[in-house]
């Protein structure tokens, strides 16, 4: 006789947003994952049309409250490709900056705030924090280090409104960007002590045959430009991007899966390292080795690992970019509206991001399309959960939801790109 | 507000979700209507953005959005330093970890502010794109009267602060 239990989670307030995870056991059986996540850039995308194209950096700034950076950056490139301006290396330089800013600000909230906790077996960072407050201050130090640097350049506390198509409203002197070099300092030596942290967790046996795809430039470890490529020979200008990677409707969700010749794909910071690992720094590339982590990695719950690394590496390159950085001499270059369309990728935390945008001769938007991260990565965090379940069907109900919850943390879902709350809703027959 | 006392009002939530933006819109009405002393911010992020934003002031009002189950626009007020054992009461917004985790959080590292109110009002929709209710509207009208008087009420003759 086939029992069946359902259990409701209540909510998980550490995935940003809203969305529902439903999974369906028969025996030993995974019959049914389905994730559900609501997704802000399509009303976006509707919003932008009409709108004047100098509007779309503030606008897409408005997506995520936590990536607002990530879409900006996205829109000026593509828009820029339209118009045909090229930045001045300066220019450039500091969009890396202001980028480093939000790895640094999104990988601390992450690493500690909403992933950790799932590795000591603390159902939140609160009781994180009454064990361990010394290091829930230090992550709070991290993180703020990358606000103030996203602050200075950025203009604004909230949305960063210095960033412009052309350029920045105005750029630093470089005195100006002075009193951030203490504080960065300080935040490499407490993101170097995350790795040394984070590398002792457990970590489960867990590994997947992933399709990984990531930005590559050939002397950068990547954040705003560079082909799309991946493990299996994917090697692609990002204007390619829509012959590649399709978005399909799935009934469960209101948001689209991105799959790549029919397959689910992997973007993020382990897509990122284990395909640009040469490209980052000897100090970064040592204590990675040192922590045991080489490309390839396969495991998902090692991405932790993978962030704290790659918040050394933001921490280093805004160090490095401050000691060479010299003004431009004008903040932006302006170029007169001309119909067309552009599309542009560039690394979020979470992974790439990519943009479309088709202006008219005035320069209104005609169409916008936007691929968030959290939307490539849905089928393949589905695909995790139904591998992962089998390996846990032994345990409790509520252990198994926690590790279900942590598989999808994994890939730090920005449901802040969608809506509220994750309910776990765990069936077994 | 006693002299030197350093005071935020903070509106937090997100200004395009929806009844969320009810924090933030009432932030914007009293920006540069407030006695000097008084620094208003808008914070959107998640729960530490909020503590950081917190950070330094000695009095806090943080004013947000929230859901309890009162008709919509109905204004609340919590003695923050209370809120985690304001039962049913939760605070919608789209973070990370929400007000209620930041308070709780900022209370166990030793960073809640000396004095923390919190300007609850309640909303029905938060989805990206939805407008702000009539009634939320008439709740954000109704909070930002009631935080003006008060603040200057005590304020004495404070100027008003310039710009905004």
């Amino acid at each position: 006789m086939s029992r069946t239990r359902s259990i409701k989670v209540g909510t998980l307030a550490r995935v940003e947003g809203e969305g529902a995870l439903h999974v369906r056991v028969a025996g030993d059986r995974v019959t049914d994952v389905k994730l559900e996540i609501y997704e802000p850039p399509r009303f976006f995308e509707a919003f932008l049309r009409g709108r004047s194209y100098r509007e779309v950096p503030d606008i897409t700034a408005r997506i995520c409250g936590i990536c607002p950076v990530a879409y900006q950056m996205s829109s000026v490139h593509a828009l820029e490709k339209i118009l045909g301006i090229t930045v001045h290396p300066s220019v450039r330089m500091l969009r890396r900056l202001i980028y480093c800013g939000e790895w640094i600000e999104s990988h601390a909230l992450h690493v500690y705030m909403l992933h950790a906790p799932d590795f000591l077996n603390y159902p939140d960072v609160l009781t994180l924090a009454r064990d361990h407050p010394d290091r829930v201050k230090k992550a709070l130090e991290l993180k703020k280090a990358g606000n103030d640097l996203m602050t200075l350049l950025g203009g604004r506390e909230i949305h960063p409104v210095s960033v412009c198509v052309g350029g920045f409203h105005r750029t630093p002197s470089p005195s100006a960007l002075l009193p951030i070099r203490d504080p960065l300092r300080r935040a490499r030596d407490l993101a170097v002590e995350t790795v040394e942290w984070v590398r002792t967790l457990e970590f489960p046996d867990f590994e997947q045959d992933y399709d990984f795809v990531a930005l590559s430039h050939p002397e950068e470890y990547p954040f705003n430009e560079g082909r799309l490529v991946s493990n299996r020979g994917l090697d692609i200008a990002v204007e390619e991007y829509e012959e590649h990677f399709h978005e399909k409707q799935v009934p469960h969700s209101n948001s689209l899966h991105s799959v790549h010749k029919g397959r689910a794909y992997h973007v993020g910071p382990l897509a990122r390292f284990n395909l640009n690992f040469e490209r980052l720094p000897e100090s970064v590339k040592t204590l990675a080795r040192d922590s045991g982590m080489t490309p390839p990695c396969r495991n998902p719950f090692k991405s932790i690992t993978v962030r704290a690394l790659e918040t050394v590496f933001a921490c280093e390159e805004a160090l490095r970019i401050l000691e060479e950085y010299e003004p431009p001499p004008k903040p932006r270059v302006d170029a007169e509206p001309r119909a067309g369309t552009g599309c542009a990728c560039t690394e979020a935390p979470r992974g790439t991001l990519y943009h479309r945008y088709e202006i008219s001769a005035d320069g209104s938007v005609v169409s916008a399309k936007i691929v968030p991260p959290t939307s490539q990565n849905l089928k393949r965090i589905e695909e995790d959960v139904r591998q992962l379940v089998p390996q846990l069907l032994n345990l409790s109900d509520e252990e198994m939801t926690r590790r279900c919850e942590q598989s999808v943390r994994n890939y730090d879902p920005c449901i802040s790109c969608a809506t509220h709350f994750l309910k776990v809703t765990l069936e077994r027959t | 507000m006693s002299p030197g006392e350093r005071i935020a009002l903070i509106g937090y939530g997100h200004p395009a979700r929806g009844d969320d933006a009810a924090g933030p819109l009432v932030a914007r009405r009293l920006r540069g209507m407030l006695p000097a002393e008084v620094e208003v911010r808008e914070v959107i992020g998640d729960g530490t953005a909020l503590m950081e934003a917190w950070s330094g002031y000695d009095r806090v009002v943080v004013v947000d959005a929230v859901v309890s189950g009162a008709p919509a626009g109905t204004v609340h007020r919590l003695d923050g330093r209370r809120l985690s054992d304001a039962g049913d009461f939760r605070s919608p917004s789209s973070h990370a970890l929400g007000l209620r985790e930041a308070i709780r959080l900022a209370e166990t590292l030793g960073r809640l502010p000396g004095r923390l109110d919190i300007i609850g009002i309640e909303g029905r929709r938060f989805e990206t794109g939805d407008a702000v209710g009539p009634e939320v509207q008439e709740g954000i009208a109704r909070a930002a009267a009631v935080l003006l008087d008060e603040f200057a009420a005590t304020a004495g003759s404070g100027a008003a602060r310039g710009g905004g």
